[in-house]
């Protein structure tokens, strides 16, 4: 299990008494991209926001049972520190309205007070915002507000600002739920390049998309984690019926 | 059909007609106030009325400078006490908005904001005055930092309970601690906000007489010396207004003018500020 980079095991979560994860176990490996798919409420995105212990910053969640990055307990171990190595990106755009791009894209070090030398600054930027498949487009226009790019374009600067951490893995929480669809095919074709250097967590409600660019998908069904399989897999052959249903869309 | 339709446009032509009409007679008191003031005040304003003290009884000329230095001295006192307490409890009233804490704090806010201003006058004279055994420009400062703390508070408040709360979450994403959340994202995107807060507040105080009264006291010589009585705008044009003499009158209608154009400047910025300074979202 050297590879595995993220595992639950008998993970649960709470809303106050709602109980919306239930006995999560899995294992997500290296350089792989995960599709976690379900219908709305089935807890997905609560449990995207535990990987990186977002969910508790919400008032009256909790979480229990064991999760870990490598070998480390991530509920042991320092948010700040989980959250450098694991990067985030959200359903809505949100780059810093008050940073320029430039700016937005090592915001990760700025607003952390890192010091990094400018040279070093101007690396990351112009490398992160290449990753991100930005660069071209915003190159000349770096110092300008980065609010004043369009939808798909500001969502590509916050994959950028979440890969200058240099993080183990990225979450998306429905990255492309906000966006049109060139945008979104966009965003899209950049899981596949992503994937080469981080492990890539997608939250999704969009079965094609799940289908389109990941390596295995989890299914999700009222806080259980009903299935896990390679992708190709899921979407031929699920081994549970509720999977089935819900491919061929008998309940959404 | 037409009829009903004709009838309904005269309806809402009347009505519109009706509150264009109300604005105007509201208005127009206040209008007729500003012009009063600017027709008796401007012609006083001059360079050696800025720069002397007043003039004893029967002696003509002399200024205001004793004032104007005077609640410039206070004022900036003020607000070196109210501001960072007022951010600071604003920060807290909108990122705790439900404990106990911030909703008895609101509420004392909410009264502060009420309580009258020559009531505040007499808690400090009791608090600071009465103690020290003299009226000082100290302790006018800080019975007029008390006025300014409810608007800064609410003001800091409400514009920061505006900013959505995806901007927090990005920088919490990236392992940024919360203190420095609070302080890089939320407070800088919120600025222009709380910044036009703060002008408002001193346009508000910068006119308050009731609180000094029995706390800066007036002093019709120049000082800066601030444990003693110190002159402010307010104060002095209540005392030659209420005295006898046409000079003194005079020099309350220059230091009126002053004032006005004091406000009104601050108000001008603040606009000229939200809407420059204003982050898109």
């Amino acid at each position: 299990m050297e590879h595995t980079v993220v595992s639950a095991n008998k993970f649960n979560a709470w809303f106050g008494d709602n109980h919306v994860v239930k006995d999560v176990s899995i294992g997500i490996e290296k350089n792989q991209v995960i599709a976690v798919m379900g219908p709305s409420g089935c807890g997905k995105t609560t449990f995207l926001r535990c990987i990186n212990r977002m969910h508790e910053l919400i008032p009256g969640a909790t979480a229990k049972g064991s999760l870990k990055l490598y070998d480390d307990e991530v509920y042991t171990m320092n948010p700040i520190y989980v959250r450098y190595k694991i990067g985030m990106v959200f359903q809505r755009p949100n780059p810093f309205p008050n940073l320029s791009i430039y700016d937005n894209v090592i915001a990760g070090y700025k607003l952390n007070g890192l010091k990094v030398a400018k040279a070093e600054q101007d690396r990351i930027v112009e490398k992160s915002l290449t990753s991100a498949a930005l660069w071209n487009e915003v190159k000349d226009s770096l110092h300008k507000k980065g609010t004043f790019l369009s939808g798909g374009q500001q969502q590509r600067l916050c994959i950028a600002r979440a890969i200058a951490m240099e993080p183990e893995v990225i979450l998306f929480d429905e990255p492309t739920s906000a966006l049109d669809p060139i945008s979104t095919s966009s965003v899209e074709q950049l899981f596949h390049e992503l994937k080469e250097n981080y492990t890539l967590i997608i939250v999704t409600h969009n079965m094609q998309q799940a289908a389109r660019v990941s390596d295995k998908t989890a299914f999700f069904y009222m806080g259980e984690l009903v299935e896990f399989d390679v992708t190709k897999k899921m979407f031929t052959a699920p081994s549970d019926v509720r999977t089935q249903n819900y491919i061929t869309g008998r309940f959404s | 059909m037409d009829a009903r339709i004709g009838i309904r446009n005269t309806k809402s032509i009347l009505f519109k007609g009706l509150i264009v009409f109300l604005a105007f007679v509201i208005t127009l008191p206040l209008i007729v106030v500003l012009l009063y003031i600017i027709k008796q005040g401007i012609f006083q304003v001059n360079w050696h009325f800025l720069t002397h003290v007043p003039a004893p009884v029967g002696e003509t000329g002399g200024g205001i400078s004793n004032a104007l230095v005077g609640s410039l001295i206070i004022v900036l006192m003020s607000s070196v006490v109210a501001i960072p307490v007022g951010i600071l409890s604003g920060i807290y009233l909108s990122e705790n908005p439900h404990t106990k804490l911030a909703y008895y704090s609101g509420l004392c806010v909410d009264i502060l904001q009420g309580v009258p201003s020559i009531v505040v006058g007499i808690v400090v004279y009791f608090w600071i005055v009465k103690p020290l055994g003299t009226f000082s420009a100290i302790s006018g400062s800080i019975a007029l930092a008390i006025m300014m703390l409810p608007i800064v508070i609410r003001s800091t408040e409400q514009t920061l309970r505006l900013l959505p709360p995806s901007l927090k979450e990005a920088a919490l994403s990236l392992g940024v601690p919360y203190h420095r959340v609070i302080l890089k994202v939320i407070v800088p995107c919120g600025f222009a906000g709380i910044l036009s807060g703060i002008m408002l507040s001193i346009a508000r105080i910068i006119g308050e007489t009731a609180p000094l009264l029995f706390t800066a006291f007036g002093n019709p010589y120049l000082t800066t010396a601030i444990t003693k009585p110190m002159e402010t705008l307010p104060h002095l044009i209540y005392t030659y207004a209420t005295s006898p003499y046409d000079d003194w009158h005079n020099l309350a209608w220059g230091a009126s003018f002053i004032l006005l154009m004091f406000v009104l400047i601050l108000n001008i910025f603040t606009k000229l500020i939200t809407r420059k300074w204003n982050i898109q979202l």
